[in-house]
């Protein structure tokens, strides 16, 4: 297990907002209380062929 | 009774085609149903019988072989190729199409995208896009080649909008040139000093002395490549290489390359009066014009049979095809080269010929 669970960060599906989320956290929009969040997306790079 | 041969006709000169074989020789004649006479006599026995040598000489080739310019602009050229055959002429065309190589982005790779367009469609998009750049200061990357200074141009687009504001239009220009290759780092999953990197640039492009005078840019500053709404962000980094159009239609160093042989109009018998003024108003293109004779006669002239696009308009209706005779020149070709500006049009052509010549080259030595 992690020793340090990081902090995701959201987006909330009504304000777009961004929302920092802890484990154990309300899924709940900080700034305007809608609880559906999106997970951003991954920052990975992917590769594509420009074809 | 003396023996006469059939083919010893007086009236036929010898050494020389009678006038309808020489037509059908040299001239495509075009009817009303349907082009005829369109194969090349090849053979250079064709005409022996008649005395006439059908052979072609390389002396003669070269006596009467000429190209005219036409018409020159940065990214158009226009040309008429006299005294060749149409399947040399074709072979130009098809090398300056498909087999002329250029630069052209080939691998994306994407950072983040939170655009409403998808990644493959983007990645596509940014393919397509010129980048004007000598592609003879580069070589060719394989497959197990890694990427360095000599066969790679690597590109970043790094754009946002503000998430309070209009809609933002990503275009071409906010493409910009790393001369120092990839910014990115490749994720190893291993905590080492030594990351591993997507290009391996042992210098940096801009110390090339033919690339430092010129920076690699693209060629249209106005390409759009995306919208962005507000929030979005795209960012990129995108790797040009080296091919030839015939692996993929972004190489291609045209829009497109063609030749059409020269139109000849030619009035078999006087049109006149009322008929010469039909004969104007048929034609879209404005190939006749109307001469006065004087004495309130008028005659019909042909004027511009290059604006001849074949429509065969003029030889529609009773009679017409008696009057007017359609016909194209074999060995005169007016090719038309229209760049997407990696090269300029006339360097195409110079370095189609190079190929052909490499292609002869090969084959003679495989022969040998």
């Amino acid at each position: 297990m992690d020793p340090q669970p990081e902090p995701v960060s959201y987006i909330c599906g009504d304000c777009g907002a961004e929302n920092t989320l802890k484990q154990g956290d309300v899924i709940q929009c900080r700034e305007c209380g809608y609880r559906i969040l999106y997970k951003k997306r991954t920052r990975r790079i992917v590769q594509y062929e420009a074809r | 009774m003396p023996r006469i041969s059939a083919l010893d006709m007086p009236d036929v000169p010898m050494g020389q085609l009678p006038e309808h074989l020489e037509l059908q020789r040299t001239r495509v004649l075009c009817g009303a149903d349907a082009p005829t006479h369109t194969e090349g006599i090849q053979y250079s026995g064709a005409y022996a019988s008649m005395g006439v040598d059908n052979g072609l000489r390389i002396e003669n080739f070269c006596r009467d072989f000429k190209i005219d310019v036409i018409r020159l602009t940065e990214d158009e050229m226009e040309f008429d190729m006299v005294g060749i055959d149409a399947a040399l002429a074709n072979a130009f065309r098809r090398i300056i199409i498909s087999e002329l190589p250029t630069m052209a982005i080939e691998k994306v790779l994407m950072v983040n995208n939170t655009s409403v367009i998808q990644d493959e469609v983007l990645s596509h998009r940014l393919g397509l896009i010129p980048i004007e750049v000598d592609p003879r200061l580069f070589e060719y990357i394989s497959e197990n080649d890694s990427p360095n200074e000599k066969n790679t141009i690597v590109f970043k687009l790094h754009v946002s909008c503000k998430r309070t504001g209009p809609r933002f239009t990503v275009k071409s220009d906010q493409l910009k040139w790393l001369p120092k290759g990839s910014e990115l780092e490749m994720e190893t999953g291993v905590k080492s000093s030594n990351k591993k990197k997507y290009t391996y640039f042992s210098c940096s492009q801009d110390t090339l002395p033919e690339l430092s005078s010129k920076p690699i840019r693209v060629k249209h500053d106005d390409i759009i490549i995306a919208k962005l709404g507000p929030g979005q962000e795209i960012e990129l980094e995108a790797h040009a290489v080296k091919g030839v159009g015939k692996t993929h239609a972004k190489w291609s160093p045209v829009a497109t390359a063609w030749y059409r042989m020269l139109p000849e109009v030619v009035l078999l018998e006087e049109v006149e009066d009322e008929m010469a003024v039909e004969l104007v108003n048929k034609c879209p293109v404005k190939v006749f014009d109307i001469e006065d004779v004087g004495k309130g006669q008028k005659k019909a002239v042909v004027a511009r049979p290059r604006a001849c696009t074949l429509c065969r308009e003029c030889i529609r209706g009773e009679g017409w095809e008696n009057r007017v005779a359609l016909r194209r020149v074999k060995n005169h070709f007016i090719f038309t080269i229209e760049s997407v500006g990696q090269l300029p049009p006339e360097t195409l052509f110079t370095e189609a010929i190079k190929i052909l010549e490499d292609k002869c080259d090969r084959v003679i030595s495989e022969l040998s």
